[in-house]
């Protein structure tokens, strides 16, 4: 009862706070791009108006002939140039992203592999995760695993291991699934963790990692290599001589062009699915909650009735977030596991 | 657009930060975790196989058992049976025994009666000729107080018989 009390207050105190940040415009466009996107600072909160964000460092390789650059995104905050490079305003093509200006005035994109938000949010994802496998893997190094199971964290990671292990892995690849497991459980284990920290809305999580096209990308491409490289000459067969009638494959290669091209759609749905999957979760859970911002113009009743709306639906977004985190990461690496296990079969002997 | 659009700076960290994390983790972090897990299994398989055996063997033990208990309890019906028909066997040659005795006995009984008898008889007979020689006697007697020689030859008899009758006794 206490809780609902205090749950109530919060939600008559909302229009309030709404009200002291809405004086100014509120632009939907910048705060639903701020929070999915990119940035070169980690902004954390706005106090009295000033932003209040972490600077990250800046590194870049000029093409123009100027070298290699490395400095503190803070030089460049509010439109600054610094050492020829600035942050491209709105109009600009590279909107948002670091442009050196040419001596003629054409804006051009310097090779940029500067620790941004989403970087940085991956190596604490990356660190995170690392520090709990190998905490896990610890228990068992220190533990006889034939006389005692796990419990507490170690027992969970045992429990979702196995999971992926067994249900996945083992079911979708076959008989030398070994050879992959570590790869697809890092891959489980990576997405799981990324889209977990991605829906935590303040520092270290919030950055949207797994809703990033860079990132599902080369987790696309590692299953890409994982099932090409070391794909069977069955698989090969199949894709450029498949037991098809033969006029569907000479003279015209209609089939081995359909398989070909399905070497390239296989990974490149895993890269969108993932992708669109954890962005809409973001935009969506944004959505809802700038309903109470953009209600604010509207009065404080109609404020504080839309706004309490909003907070339900953002609690029931949240959740559904927390299962799309699992489900993504399990339909990815089972994906990947299928495409790697038909890359693995064993000719029908008939 | 740039959602879309992967950046080249991400791509490149990216594919840095999951190759390390994905060779540190498939050197020192799931493969052990498997390893031990499966190691675990196939040794709750063993022993769930092994409990099985000594099931197995419990149950033999208590066939076994069975099989011994029954074996005793025909033992013993066939030592009581014994020991009854022994029991009568004995019985019956005591009561054989008890037979002859018993006739020995009587046997013994009859000849003593018989000995009993024979000497009573006598004991009668002689009581019968002492009393028929008192009536003899007393006839004679009457008979010979009529005449003194015949007195004195009866005396003289009786002197005889007497004497031969103290004679007979002193021997």
């Amino acid at each position: 009862m206490k809780r609902l009390v205090g749950i109530f207050i919060l939600i008559f105190l909302l229009p309030l706070c709404a009200n002291a940040q809405g004086s100014e415009e509120f632009d939907m466009d910048s705060y639903l791009y701020g929070h999915v996107g990119d940035s070169y600072e980690w902004h954390i909160t706005t106090i009295n108006g000033r932003p209040v964000s972490i600077p990250l460092p800046v590194i870049l390789f000029s093409r123009q002939g100027s070298g290699f650059h490395c400095f503190s995104s803070s030089r460049l905050e509010d439109g600054a140039e610094y050492e020829g490079f600035r942050i491209a305003s709105g109009e600009s093509p590279y909107s948002g992203k670091i442009v050196e200006t040419a001596p003629d005035g054409t804006e051009s994109r310097p090779w940029d592999i500067s620790i941004t938000k989403n970087v940085l949010g991956l190596i604490i994802n990356s660190i995170l995760l690392v520090v709990i496998v190998l905490l896990t893997a610890r228990w068992y190094r220190r533990h006889d695993a034939r006389e005692e199971a796990p419990q507490g964290g170690a027992g969970l990671m045992e429990m979702l291991v196995m999971m992926v292990e067994d249900d996945i892995i083992k079911e979708c690849i076959g008989e030398d699934y070994k050879r992959y497991s570590p790869y697809l459980l890092t891959a489980f284990f990576f997405i799981f963790l990324s889209n977990l920290m991605g829906i935590v809305p303040f520092f270290p999580g919030g950055a949207n990692i797994t809703g990033n096209i860079a990132v599902t990308m080369v987790l696309a491409l590692c299953t890409f290599v994982a099932v090409n490289v070391f794909g069977n000459k069955h698989y090969w067969k199949d894709i450029l001589w498949p037991d098809v009638p033969t006029w569907l494959k000479f003279p015209v290669p209609l089939m081995p062009v359909i398989e070909i091209i399905g070497i390239f759609t296989k990974p490149f749905s895993l890269m969108i699915r993932l992708f669109a999957n954890i962005l809409a979760g973001h935009f969506m859970i944004l959505g809802v909650v700038a309903v109470i911002f953009l209600t604010a113009e509207l009065g404080p009743a109609m404020n504080t009735g839309l706004g309490a709306v909003a907070i339900l639906l953002g609690v029931f977004m949240d959740c559904l977030e927390l299962l799309v985190a699992y489900i993504q990461a399990y339909v990815f690496t089972m994906l990947s596991a299928v495409f790697i296990g038909l890359s693995r079969q064993k000719p029908e002997t008939e | 657009m740039s959602l879309v659009t992967p950046d080249f700076g991400l791509l490149v960290w990216m594919t840095l930060i999951f190759g390390i994390v994905f060779f540190v983790l498939a050197k020192w972090g799931f493969p052990m975790i498997t390893a031990s897990v499966r190691e675990r299994a196939e040794r709750i398989n063993a022993s769930i196989k092994a409990a099985k055996e000594a099931e197995e063997r419990l149950r033999n033990l208590a066939d076994e058992q069975n099989a011994l208990i029954e074996e005793s309890r025909k033992e013993q019906a066939r030592i009581l049976k014994e020991a009854a028909s022994s029991r009568d066997a004995i019985l019956e040659q005591a009561r054989v025994q008890a037979r002859e005795e018993a006739s020995r006995i009587m046997e013994q009984a009859k000849a003593q009666i018989a000995t009993e008898k024979e000497s009573a008889l006598r004991d009668i007979r002689s009581e019968v000729a002492m009393i028929s020689c008192d009536v003899a006697e007393k006839v004679l007697r009457k008979e010979f107080l009529q005449d003194d020689a015949k007195k004195e030859y009866v005396s003289r008899v009786v002197e005889e018989i007497s004497s031969a009758r103290a004679d007979s006794l002193k021997n």
